[in-house]
Formats: C-alpha cells, sequence, structure tokens
C-alpha cells in the first residue's frame, strides 16, 4: 500500500458536504464525539489506487473564527491534526458565501481541494464557471460535482491521490490585505518570529491575521506579551486608519476576493437559486398558515412513528418473549436457579424492555431525517421561535420536546439538532416531564380504579398539562440560573428546499439507531442486572406463611372434586377410578417439575403414568375414561386454539374478529357435545369446577410467595426504609418497592405494585390489581402516585442517554436528582393540602 | 435606522452591527458584512424575520434586527 492520508471535509453548513461524505465512504462510517464536546465527530475509510484514505466529516461552518463549538472544533482539527489534505466543499449555486471559509482555509497553508458540489444546479440557474481561471487565482484545484447522483466522486478521489503523491502540487495564493493591514502583518509575524509562536502550531500569516482580527483562541495562545503588546499597537492604528474594527475591514476584503475571482470567471444570468424555495415559503413560512403546517407535519411525524410502529415493537416482544422460553428449556420446569432468574428476568426482561423502543426510535430518526435533508427544519425553528423564545429556548427545542411525550430516549438525542450548548442543556434537562408513553400504563391502571368514568379524559390530560406547564417554570428557571447569559442570537441559514437522498436518510436513521442499541447493549444490560438482583435477594428461607399446607388443602378440595365427579359419569359412587387416574396426572407433574424436559426420570415418569391409564382403560369402565381423557382433549384444545389466538393476535373484545374467534369457539364446543352428550357437561364441570380452582390456589401460592420475596429482598427493604419519606406524600412501602422498579422502566411500575399486591404480574388492564389498589388507598393518593411518576426520576435509559450526550455524570446526575426533588415537594404540597381539605 | 424598521419586500443596504466582536465575526462570515445589499423577505412586526443577503435566506431574531443599522 502507498500508504495512509488523512482527508478533512469542511464546508458550510447545507453545502451537502454530508453527501458527499456518505458517497466517499459508503458505510464504512464511524460516529463518535470530539473529545470533550458534544460535537459529533464522523470518520470513515476508503481504499483507493493504493492508498487507505481516512476521511473525517468536520462540523459544517461559515468560518474559522472562535466563535461557535463547530468552529472551534474544525479549527482545532485541521492545526493540531495536521491533516493531509482538506477538501472544501462548496455549494456552487451560492459560490460568494461558501468561498469565504474557503479564502481561510487558503490561508492555513494545507493542501487544499475544492468541490463545487450541486454544479448542476447552479448550471440550470444558468451560472457558468471558467474552472480552470478560477482554479488558478484560488490556487487551489476545483472539481466540480453533483454528490446527489453520486457524480464527481471518483475524480475527486484521483485528485486526492495526484495531491498525496506529489504529482500534483499544491501552490497556494495570497489574499492581498492592502498596504495598511499587509504592513501590520508584517510586524507581527516578525515579533512572532522572533518571541516565538506560542502553542498553535500553524502558519504565522494565519496567527498573525487572527491576532489582528482579535480572535480569542489565536490570542490565548499566545506566551510572549511583546507580541501581544504589538497586536494591540497594530490593532490601535488600524482602528485609527480605518475607523472601524480590523476583523470588520478583512472580512470585506475577503469577500472583495472572493468576488474578484468571480468577476473574471463566472457568468451568471443571475436566476436566483430560491425560486421555488420561495414559491414554497410563502405558504410554510406564513404567518397564519405557518403554525397549522407546522403542527400538521408534527402530527405525522408523530403519528409515523408510534403507529407504524407499534407492530414491529410487537414483533420484538414476542421475539424476546420466544428467547426466555428458549432459554428456560435449559432447566428443569420448576427450577429456581438463579442463573436463569438473571438471564430470562434480569437480562433479556430489562435489555428487551429497552430494545422494544428501537422501531419507534428508527422511525422518529427518519422522521427526523427527512425533515432536516429537506430544509424544513429550519423553517420550522423560525415558526416556533417566538412561542419557544418566551420561555427562553431556541424554535428548535420544540421538537425534541414534542417527541419526548413518545419516550426521553429518542427526544434527548434530537437535541442534537440544536448547536447552543445552553439551549440543548435546557432542553435536555426537562425533557422528561413531557409524559412520556411507558408512563400511561401507570395512568391506565390508576385512573378507572379511583375516578368514575366521566373523569378519565380530563384527569389523564390534567396530568399531561401539569408536566408541560413544570417543563416550562424548569426551563424558565434554568435559564436565568444555571443557564444564564444571552441566549445564542438567532441568527440561521433558511437553505433552499432540497428532496432528500435515500441513501443519506437511511444513514442518518441508522447512525442514531446504532448508537441507541449500544447503550442497551452496555449501560442499560449492567443496570438491569443491578435492579435485578436488588429485587430478587436476599432469598429467603422460611416462609412466613406454611404453604405446604394451604397446598394440601387444596389438593384435598381437589381429590373431593374428583370423587363427585362419579355422579356426573354414571359411576358407581365407590369407583376409584377417576381418582386414580386423575391422582397419577397431578403426582407426574408435580415429579416432573424437577427434571428437564429430556431427561430420563421426566421421560419414565410420563411413561409411568401412560402405562396406569392405559392400564384403566382396559378395566373395568376404561371406555368411560377413555372418552373423558378425548372430550378434556378436545375442549381444551380448541379453548387453548381460541386463546392463543387472541393473545397473539392482541384481539380487543369489543372488535369483530373477537366476535368470529367466539364463535368458532362455540361451533367447535356444540360440535363435541353432540358426538358425546352423555359425558359433555361432566367433563365442563370437571376443568371448571375442579381443575381450574385448584391450579387457582397454586398461582396464588406462588403469588403469595413471589409478594414475601419481594419484601424481603433489597428492593423491598429500601421500599419499607423509605416509608418514613414517602408517608408524608401519602404512600407506603408497596409504593416505594415499585418505585425502585420504576427506575428501571416506568411501565415496570405496574408489575411490581402487582407482585407486591400478590396478583402477580400485573398490566395496566389488571382488575384484580385495581381492586386491592382502592382497598388500599384514597383517589387523593393515587393522584399522588401519578404526580409522582410523571415528575420524577427518569428511567435509566434516559439517564444513560442524558449522560452520553452531555459527555458527564454531572448533567444526568443533576437531573435525576433535581427532578426526584420536585416530584418529592409538589406530590407533598398536593398530599397536604388535600389532606388539610380533606380530600385525604 | 435599524434593520428592524424595515418593510418587507424592501431593498436596503448594510451600514453597522452594531454587536459584540465574535458575533459580528459570525454575521460577516454569514454574508452581513457592511456595504453588503440586503433584500428583507419577511417582516412580520413579530417574532423573527428573513432577509435576503449574497442569494442566501437568514433568519434574524427581532433583537439582531435591533442591532442592524441599514440605509
Amino acid at each position: 500500500m502507498a500508504g495512509k492520508i488523512t482527508v478533512a471535509l469542511a464546508g458550510n453548513p447545507n453545502s451537502g458536504k454530508t453527501t458527499v461524505f456518505n458517497n466517499l465512504t459508503g458505510a464504512r462510517q464511524h460516529v463518535g464525539n470530539y473529545p470533550g464536546v458534544t460535537v459529533e465527530k464522523k470518520t470513515g475509510r476508503r481504499v483507493y489506487a493504493g492508498y487507505d484514505i481516512n476521511f473525517v466529516d468536520l462540523p459544517g461552518t461559515y468560518s474559522l473564527t472562535a466563535y461557535s463549538m463547530e468552529e472551534m472544533v474544525a479549527r482545532h482539527f485541521i492545526i493540531h491534526e495536521k491533516p493531509d489534505i482538506v477538501v472544501d466543499i462548496i455549494d456552487a449555486s451560492n459560490l460568494e458565501r461558501n468561498l469565504y471559509l474557503a479564502t481561510q482555509l487558503m490561508e492555513l497553508r494545507v493542501p487544499l481541494i475544492l468541490v463545487f458540489n450541486m454544479s448542476d444546479i447552479a448550471r440550470a440557474q444558468g451560472t457558468e464557471f471558467e474552472l480552470e481561471q478560477l482554479s488558478e487565482l484560488l490556487g487551489a484545484p476545483i472539481i466540480p460535482m453533483e454528490a446527489q447522483r453520486n457524480k464527481g466522486t471518483l475524480e475527486l478521489l484521483d485528485t486526492i491521490v495526484a495531491l498525496a503523491g506529489g504529482e500534483k502540487k499544491y501552490q497556494p495564493v495570497k489574499v492581498n490585505y492592502g498596504r495598511e493591514i499587509e504592513k501590520e502583518l508584517e510586524n507581527i509575524i516578525a515579533l512572532i518570529e522572533i518571541h516565538g509562536a506560542g502553542r498553535e502550531p500553524c502558519h504565522p500569516r494565519w496567527q498573525a491575521l487572527k491576532l489582528l482580527e482579535a480572535d480569542r483562541q489565536a490570542i490565548e495562545h499566545i506566551d510572549s506579551s511583546e507580541v501581544l503588546d504589538g497586536v494591540r499597537k497594530s490593532i490601535e492604528r488600524l482602528e485609527k486608519i480605518f475607523g472601524d474594527h480590523p476583523e470588520i475591514i478583512i472580512s470585506d476584503k475577503r469577500y472583495g476576493f472572493v468576488s474578484g475571482a468571480c468577476q473574471e470567471t463566472v457568468r451568471s444570468t443571475t436566476q436566483s437559486r430560491y425560486t421555488t424555495s420561495d414559491m414554497v415559503d410563502a405558504v410554510v413560512t406564513n404567518r397564519f398558515l405557518g403554525f397549522p403546517v407546522f403542527l400538521g407535519l408534527m402530527y405525522l411525524v408523530f403519528q409515523l412513528t408510534f403507529t407504524i410502529g407499534e407492530k414491529p415493537m410487537f414483533w420484538i416482544e414476542d421475539l424476546f418473549g420466544w428467547l426466555s422460553a428458549q432459554i428456560s428449556i435449559f432447566w428443569a420446569v420448576g427450577s429456581t436457579s438463579p442463573l436463569k432468574s438473571l438471564l430470562v428476568d434480569g437480562i433479556i426482561g430489562g435489555v428487551g424492555g429497552v430494545i422494544v423502543f428501537l422501531p419507534n426510535i428508527l422511525l422518529l430518526f427518519l422522521a427526523i431525517a427527512l425533515l432536516e435533508d429537506s430544509g424544513y427544519m429550519a423553517r420550522a425553528a423560525f415558526i416556533m421561535d417566538r412561542l419557544m423564545h418566551k420561555i427562553g429556548l431556541h424554535g428548535k427545542s420544540f421538537i425534541p420536546m414534542l417527541i419526548g411525550f413518545g419516550c426521553s430516549v429518542p427526544a434527548i438525542m434530537a437535541t442534537r439538532m440544536l448547536e447552543n450548548r445552553r439551549d440543548r442543556l435546557t432542553t435536555m434537562l426537562v425533557i422528561p416531564l413531557m409524559s412520556c408513553g411507558a408512563r400511561l400504563p401507570i395512568y391506565a391502571l390508576i385512573i378507572p380504579a379511583f375516578f368514575p368514568r366521566a373523569w378519565y379524559g380530563p384527569m389523564l390530560w390534567i396530568i399531561y398539562l401539569i408536566g408541560i406547564i413544570l417543563a416550562i417554570i424548569a426551563a424558565r428557571v434554568l435559564r436565568s440560573t444555571l443557564f444564564k447569559g444571552r441566549s445564542a442570537p438567532f441568527v440561521m441559514e433558511l437553505p433552499p428546499y432540497r428532496v432528500p437522498t435515500f441513501k443519506g436518510t437511511l444513514i442518518h436513521m441508522w447512525e442514531r439507531g446504532w448508537l441507541y442499541l449500544k447503550k442497551a447493549g452496555t449501560v442499560i444490560l449492567g443496570i438491569s442486572i443491578i435492579l435485578w438482583a436488588l429485587t430478587s435477594y436476599p432469598k429467603k428461607d422460611v416462609y412466613d406463611i406454611d404453604y405446604t399446607d394451604i397446598k394440601n388443602q387444596a389438593a384435598a378440595d381437589f381429590y373431593a372434586g374428583v370423587e363427585r365427579l362419579n355422579a356426573d359419569f354414571n359411576l358407581p359412587p365407590e369407583s376409584n377410578l377417576f381418582l386414580k387416574a386423575l391422582g397419577a396426572e397431578m403426582k407426574t407433574v408435580e415429579k416432573q417439575s424437577q427434571y428437564y424436559r429430556h431427561e430420563k426420570e421426566y421421560i419414565a415418569a410420563e411413561r409411568e403414568k401412560d402405562s396406569l391409564i392405559a392400564e384403566l382403560e382396559q378395566g373395568e369402565n376404561g371406555r368411560v375414561l377413555s372418552e373423558f381423557i378425548e372430550v378434556r382433549r378436545d375442549i381444551t384444545e380448541a379453548r387453548r386454539i381460541f386463546n392463543e389466538a387472541v393473545t397473539v393476535g392482541r384481539i380487543k373484545p369489543e372488535s369483530p374478529d373477537y366476535q368470529v374467534l367466539q364463535s368458532n369457539l362455540n361451533i367447535t364446543l356444540a360440535d363435541i357435545e353432540r358426538c358425546y352428550p352423555q359425558i359433555y357437561n361432566g367433563v365442563l364441570t370437571y376443568l371448571d369446577r375442579v381443575k381450574a380452582p385448584y391450579d387457582e390456589a397454586l398461582k396464588s401460592i406462588y403469588q403469595r410467595r413471589q409478594s414475601e420475596d419481594m419484601t424481603n429482598s433489597i428492593a423491598g427493604r429500601i421500599g419499607h426504609g423509605l416509608e418514613p419519606a414517602i408517608r408524608l406524600l401519602g404512600f407506603d412501602w408497596r409504593i416505594g418497592t415499585a418505585l425502585i422498579g420504576a427506575f428501571a422502566a416506568k411501565e415496570v411500575f405496574v408489575a411490581q405494585m402487582g407482585i407486591v399486591f400478590s396478583v402477580g404480574e400485573a398490566d395496566a388492564g389488571s382488575e384484580a390489581l385495581r381492586i386491592k389498589l382502592k382497598k388500599t388507598y384514597t383517589p387523593l393518593v393515587a393522584f399522588c402516585i401519578m404526580l409522582f411518576m410523571l415528575i420524577s426520576t427518569p428511567c435509566l435509559a434516559t439517564v444513560a442517554v442524558v449522560r452520553r450526550e452531555s459527555n458527564s455524570w454531572k448533567w444526568a446526575l443533576f437531573q435525576l436528582g433535581g427532578l426526584t426533588l420536585l416530584a418529592y415537594a409538589i406530590t407533598l404540597l398536593v398530599y397536604q393540602t388535600g389532606r388539610l381539605l380533606g380530600l385525604g | 435606522m435599524p434593520l428592524s424598521m424595515v418593510n418587507t419586500g424592501r431593498r436596503v443596504r448594510l451600514l453597522t452591527v452594531k454587536a459584540g466582536r465574535g458575533l459580528q465575526a459570525r454575521l460577516a462570515a454569514m454574508g452581513l458584512v457592511p456595504g453588503v445589499e440586503l433584500e428583507v423577505i419577511r417582516n412580520s412586526h413579530h417574532g423573527p424575520f428573513i432577509v435576503s443577503v449574497k442569494d442566501t435566506r437568514l433568519v434574524l431574531g427581532r433583537g439582531m434586527a435591533h442591532k442592524i443599522e441599514v440605509e
């Protein structure tokens, strides 16, 4: 291989830089952050003509001052990392403004290649370039390109290789700043040569220019007071001559240089590139129409994300369900192995709960990528700016906050579109107050349990509204305390509308999705395991209640029920046919629970039971038993098919599909009844009056033990420990325990309440849990639970993503602590006031 | 007069930007240098507004527009 080259891509925002980068590197990209800042760093590799070329996509900038984070990052990279070649992507349809950055890159004296992107659009507008002549005047090779159609990529690669291999020489030209400025530049360069250039290893002329421009970064890097003194004097002299700051004169000269070069080489019939764009904008940014159009589009985004995403979410849920089932096979049926519990409940449950949101996240980022790449996002910011300005936020903040109603995680990732760090952090910190989708099951459980039907809607609306109001207040407070200082002056380019490229949009979407997946694989995995341990340990050796007794009682009831069956089947009262057969079945199940399905003991038990039943079938009244077994199998099978269809298809009882399934079931059952009219009812009696209560009793024992385990676990103890503190909010230890689980993911709150109330793992529709809740708490407490869940502790995925996006644990923990305190304070106020008013 | 007073559709010439040096440099990089011609595309007298400079559309906050002197 001829060698490695590093190539940096620079350019204005909206110059099509990302498309060029995608064309150059394809999918071989790596997304990270520049050290210490939240600016995204994209790198990608390409092997071409024997060179291993590493491309770095610098953030889009208008110049190389130290004004914004992006500009500092781009400048720092070029000066300190010294790329072999810088490629400046220029929007050829807006040449003069774009070449302004090129003049500064020229001054840095790194080998420069200019890419005239969108040269097709420029030509269509009637602009003709004398590329050779222009290239000579600017002192850099120019490659015409149509990045949207992937035209010009190979030419660019050829030029890169030619420059790197030395076949082409880089011959930079100087911008002449006029006699006065040039004189001062010479003075400063001389001073730098005598006293040292400080800590920025760059070309002296560039350094001198930046010092004259009073550039903060350049000044900070100079150690010598003589140099700084000289610079100050030079600036004073120039200000006297021009009556203005030197940087204004310098930028004026740069534009002069650019327009001079263009005058000789660019012929334009001056047709604005905005003609169509302006027509669209006449509607989209219209005083009256702008806002409705914006709301309509946001509604579409929301719909796209959460309705199309629903089906794939179910698939992922099913996939994880299947995975747990597959893993469970490796253990004996009734095993309480900690490893099984860790894998199934801890890891698959925890990580699965997060990955379930992946379809939403991909769709959402697809929508955002489309809005951004088409140019609409800038218009949205324009429309929302007036409103958001009143809260002290940027117009663009509205979009992440809206997404927050779906899920905080993609919302926080979407804050990347905000350039200003203060705006970004404020938005990030208040996003969890937008009540996310995962909190809905909590409201859905509680509201119907405590409030009359007419209040359902208003109650839910009030909860959401409280979140929005708190977010507005919190944003204002943050903006006037921690993130004080004028908000970034609002200057933004409105790029012409463009049709987004398929590839670019997909790459955009996948990058974000991948980041999210990586998160689920690392931090969330770790925290899931910790939370699992908290809710599972320590185990209890002796239970408070003697469950064996209860179990024996249930078994006795079962046998008594079986004995009564004789009458239903016209058997003599003393016949023990059923007792023997069904008793054997029950014992077999118990025995098998200790073994794996494939173990020989398991199979032996099955065989033993089968042969006993076969023997009984041959004996006295054997035909009755055979028929009983057959009818029982048919009914059970018919019911299983019905239940499976309902669960797998998630069919609601009021839907027409449900009616169809129900009538199918009835037809099958009627068929069975017609074939075996004498025993059909007897079998139903067995299934529903004997077997079902027994199963129910076993389940209840399991749930009560689970509840005792939970109470005894660390989470349970923390819940008890929290009780004195949360007592003031009307909460007991049970809510405290469920709060620990809610930290993993908000919706876990419902499941854990189910466990502590011994009704098993409940969901939002659990009537059994509602009844228990209603008996235990007052409506005031119920409202306080919802309030607390709305405000407090963002879930762990949120904490992890804030940590990543803000690049520090500080803000993640600040948000966690701040919101929890806020939740406590507000719930305390509401509960105590409510009690004083006699509502509790 | 300040840019914020200019009505939609009028063309004006930029005189000075009364702002900190950093912001001046930023605006210059976006094309807002003294002497440049601007066209006001939208000024609704509330909220931000849109100007055209060097065939680029820029959105300026109302506060910004107060600081830009034009003729």
